[in-house]
């Protein structure tokens, strides 16, 4: 609550009264001695980019404007890799996707036009190496960080969502990984009073060493409170309020994030940053309590690369000039340098630009909120961001060349040499492939197997960690399809989100496997009933300085814009996050795509269970199935991987989602399921499994119809279908909208509430196999407890 | 019967959530004159017989491996205890 870091002893940090222990290298010592080499390769620079910084300079460039440089020129905050390829998200979008797009690609996060007067912000990002080097504070500050990014557009975060993937479940190295990632997600999300609506876990033994941990966060806001990170009007005053800055995280974005783990480099300073949500959540009240008294012109939220990255983004949008003394900065480890405070990546900090005669109001919400904020210096017309320490100038650069001029790579990429023969090996061909079951016997035991694998078996051990309902406007969670978040209480205008990506596909065929990616995260959002509106996109690869991980990277990223063009849903932002290798061993290709869609009224949703009231109600296979096992969870149990993944219809997909919503919207369905990992027979599944509704169907007709034996009927993984139940009532209004629309839609039987088992018949011996939902559900939902034991307190 | 005092603090530069939380409460309670509060944990090994330096070693791998995170926190002492002989 204090200007002046000398006025007050630190708030509840130790005072260390120990002079600093550095000399100061300004703008006129770099000039004076242009001979004195830096450390540009600890600090993770090329030796071009260093000729350049100097070549911009016009001399060698002092000790902080390198700092400043090498985290904003690194992989994480630059994207000089991947820049060249992310250009078709804008490029590939068309007026009518612009429609309802309010900020786009570039700010923290886009922003989507909801309808009355309403507007929604959301973004995917990655934590994935803090996560690694510690689980439980790598995990919260992803959360931390996502939800500052929201709160900078000027919105209330009201979600988040965790799309999560671990080595193998039995690996030891996952049981020190997981369990402090998800008490680490609750414990700060569940303190932020924010409810986590869903997210993925699955455990593939190619996250080894590698997990990933994405982190989304949904904001609403009214259309007048949008902010924008720019400091504009000559004068104005800049700010830098919340937390201190320590040593923590000095050096996370450049060579955390930006380099593979090699065990030879000791560092420093911790990479670490410890979160402390109760800080974040004054924060985003006293932001709040800004945005809606009109006291900021601009803000930023600082994450990676810290006070960097804040000064030399808010110069560069704005008119660019901005002057700061650095000595104003309030710390918590006085011993820190220019380079270092420059460079921390310490929590819950913002800053903002604020007009001399709102300083008075705004120091008036610090203190109400008992929010820590220093003046750091003021907005100029110089076009040059001039950073003084105790009077004397240690920065003074173009803020563009830091911010935005990166270096900008053409990577070499080509189609591995391995590809042809990986698609050649189709799962049927294989050893995994023989013997397929075939009697109702088998087929009955498939089915317990594959929900009894790690990858299909019940999250809840996991989600019941996080807290799913705070807030009182979560309609829709995990496990259903998508979240389902209400925005306005009186319509009940709202937003439905989900996350989806599967490696296995990538694998196989980048292009189609982030088109399936997209696809099924459509798909799961207009089973819920929402009209898909916009996407956010997390793009976990290896490192683009090897040509197959760029070839699988630049495939995904034509594939995704391509499909994001196709289904008419803009790519709003997102994060990508290479390097994501471990001893020269990259992970799989693993786009994340999170759609988000509309509501008009989220009391419309659709749940993905059968519901117990609904006995007797129809149930309706929606599209049509083929000879698609290549890549699948079945594959997956027979430890096989090869072929080709599951066909793109996006035509198909689009005409799917209409059926499902207008079906949703008009009262017609009251269950709704989307077919994806595992297939028919996990859909049906998991409609029983939600409230221990049984059904008895047959697959007959499918089997007929599509010339499929039962055991691809069951298991392939066909895209662009639904499971739907309905009223008999509304049988004939549901046909006649799938036929008016050329839709494939099949009656596969009915819900029975009564039988407690699922009762599958078909063209096969036995002619029809019953499982009970009780038997299933033990061994189900035994899988993830037998391995963690009892969920630890979140706290 | 012996105990081994395991003390752990968190790293000087790493955030101490607690300890902030701590200072900012004492004046509330008119305590003041304390610039600053870190909060560190406290472990009571007990040990039947007699503390070799054999069991001391065990103890201080046990420190090291189990009781705290090295990432973020430093073991700052593993001492028996002098006058605590209870079990």
């Amino acid at each position: 609550m204090t200007q002046n870091p000398a006025a007050q002893p630190g708030n509840g940090e130790p005072e260390l009264t120990d002079e600093p222990q550095f000399s100061i290298d300004t703008v006129d010592d770099a000039a004076a001695t242009p001979q004195t080499e830096l450390p540009w390769a600890e600090l993770g620079l090329k030796e071009n980019e260093y000729t350049s910084i100097g070549e911009i300079l016009g001399r060698r460039p002092t000790a902080a404007e390198l700092a400043m440089y090498s985290v904003m020129w690194a992989e994480h905050c630059s994207y000089k890799s991947s820049k060249v390829h992310l250009r078709q998200f804008g490029d590939k979008v068309t007026d009518r996707m612009k429609q309802d797009l309010m900020v786009g690609i570039g700010e923290n996060a886009g922003v989507t036009d909801l309808g009355d007067g309403w507007a929604v912000t959301f973004k995917i990002e990655s934590h994935n190496s803090p996560s690694f080097v510690e689980p439980y504070q790598g995990a919260a500050t992803g959360i931390g960080g996502i939800v500052r990014d929201i709160i900078s557009m000027g919105a209330r975060p009201v979600a988040v969502m965790d799309p999560l993937r671990f080595g193998d479940i039995d690996h030891a190295d996952t049981h020190r990984v997981l369990p402090g990632v998800v008490s680490g997600i609750g414990g700060y999300g569940n303190s932020l009073g924010l409810p986590n609506i869903g997210g993925e876990v699955v455990f593939d033994s190619a996250y080894q060493g590698n997990p990933l941990v994405n982190a989304l966060a949904v904001g609403v806001m009214r259309h007048e409170d949008l902010r924008l990170a720019n400091a504009s009007g000559v004068g104005n005053r800049v700010v830098l309020f919340g937390a201190r800055t320590g040593g923590d995280g000095i050096g996370g974005a450049s060579i955390l994030s930006s380099e593979s783990f090699d065990e030879s480099k000791p560092s420093k300073r911790p990479a670490v940053q410890v979160g402390d949500p109760f800080a974040e959540k004054v924060l985003i009240e006293s932001c709040l309590e800004l945005f809606h008294n009109e006291l900021v012109e601009g803000i930023q939220d600082l994450g990676a690369a810290g006070i960097s990255c804040a000064t030399s983004e808010l110069a560069s949008n704005g008119e660019g000039g901005m002057h700061v003394e650095l000595t104003n900065v309030l710390l918590r480890d006085p011993t820190l340098t220019p380079g270092e405070i420059l460079m921390s990546e310490s929590q819950e900090r913002m800053m903002a630009v604020v007009t001399p005669e709102n300083a008075a109001a705004f120091e008036a919400v610090m203190s109400r909120w008992n929010v820590e904020y220093s003046w750091l210096g003021e907005v100029t017309d110089t076009e040059r961001l001039v950073i003084d320490w105790d009077g004397e100038t240690i920065v003074d650069v173009d803020p563009r060349t830091v911010a935005h001029d990166g270096p900008v790579y053409e990577r070499p990429y080509q189609r591995p040499s391995a590809q042809d023969a990986l698609q050649a090996d189709s799962f049927r061909a294989s050893a995994g492939g023989e013997n397929l079951p075939a009697t109702a016997e088998d087929l009955g035991a498939a089915v317990v197997e594959l929900m009894s694998s790690p990858n299909m078996a019940d999250k809840s051990w996991i989600t019941n960690q996080f807290d799913r309902f705070v807030g009182g406007n979560t309609a829709l969670s995990q496990p259903d399809d998508a979240g389902v978040i209400r925005v306005d209480e009186e319509s009940g205008l709202g937003v439905g989100l989900s996350t989806d990506g599967n490696s296995r596909y990538t694998y196989l065929d980048p292009y189609a496997g982030a088109q399936l990616a997209l696809a099924e995260s459509y798909r799961n959002v207009a089973t819920s009933g929402a009209v898909p509106m916009a996407v956010s996109d997390c793009l976990n690869f290896g490192s683009p300085e090897d040509p197959d991980v760029m070839w699988q990277f630049s495939e995904a990223v034509r594939g995704l814009s391509d499909a994001c063009q196709q289904l008419e849903v803009p790519v709003t932002g997102g994060n990508v996050s290479l390097y994501n290798q471990t001893a020269g061993q990259p992970i799989p290709p693993t786009p994340i795509v999170a759609v988000m869609g509309r509501f008009d009224d989220v009391s419309r949703r659709t749940p993905s269970g059968f519901q117990r009231w609904a006995d007797g109600q129809a149930i309706y296979l929606l599209g049509t199935t083929a000879d698609e096992l290549d890549g699948s969870e079945y594959a997956r149990l027979r430890h096989h991987l090869g072929g080709t993944p599951p066909q793109v219809d996006l035509a198909a997909e689009k005409t799917l989602g209409e059926i499902l919503i207008n079906a949703s919207r008009d009262g017609m369905i009251d269950s709704a399921h989307d077919l994806s990992q595992g297939g028919l027979a996990a859909a049906l599944a998991e409609m029983s499994l939600r409230f221990g509704v049984g059904s008895r169907t047959s697959i007959d007709q499918v089997c007929e119809r599509d010339g499929v034996d039962p055991f691809t009927a069951l298991f392939s993984e066909s895209q662009t279908r639904a499971v739907v139940a309905l009223p008999r009532s509304e049988e004939l209004r549901f046909t006649d909208m799938t036929t008016a629309r050329g839709f494939p839609a099949l009656r596969l039987g009915v819900v029975d509430a009564e039988s407690g088992g699922i009762e599958v018949s078909g063209p096969f011996e036995g002619s029809s196999f019953g499982i009970g939902i009780d038997e299933l559900k033990e061994s189900w939902s035994s899988v993830i407890p037998s391995r963690f034991g009892a969920p630890q307190d979140p706290a | 019967m012996p105990t081994i005092v395991v003390e752990v603090m968190p790293k000087p530069e790493i955030l101490d959530p607690q300890g902030k939380a701590i200072a900012n409460a004492l004046p509330h309670l008119g305590l003041t004159g304390f610039t600053g509060v870190r909060q560190g944990k406290r472990f009571e090994l007990t040990v039947e017989g007699e503390v070799t330096e054999e069991v001391l070693d065990s103890a201080r791998k046990a420190a090291a491996e189990m009781l705290s995170n090295p990432v973020i926190e430093d073991v700052v002492s593993v001492a028996v205890a002098e006058d605590q002989q209870t079990a």
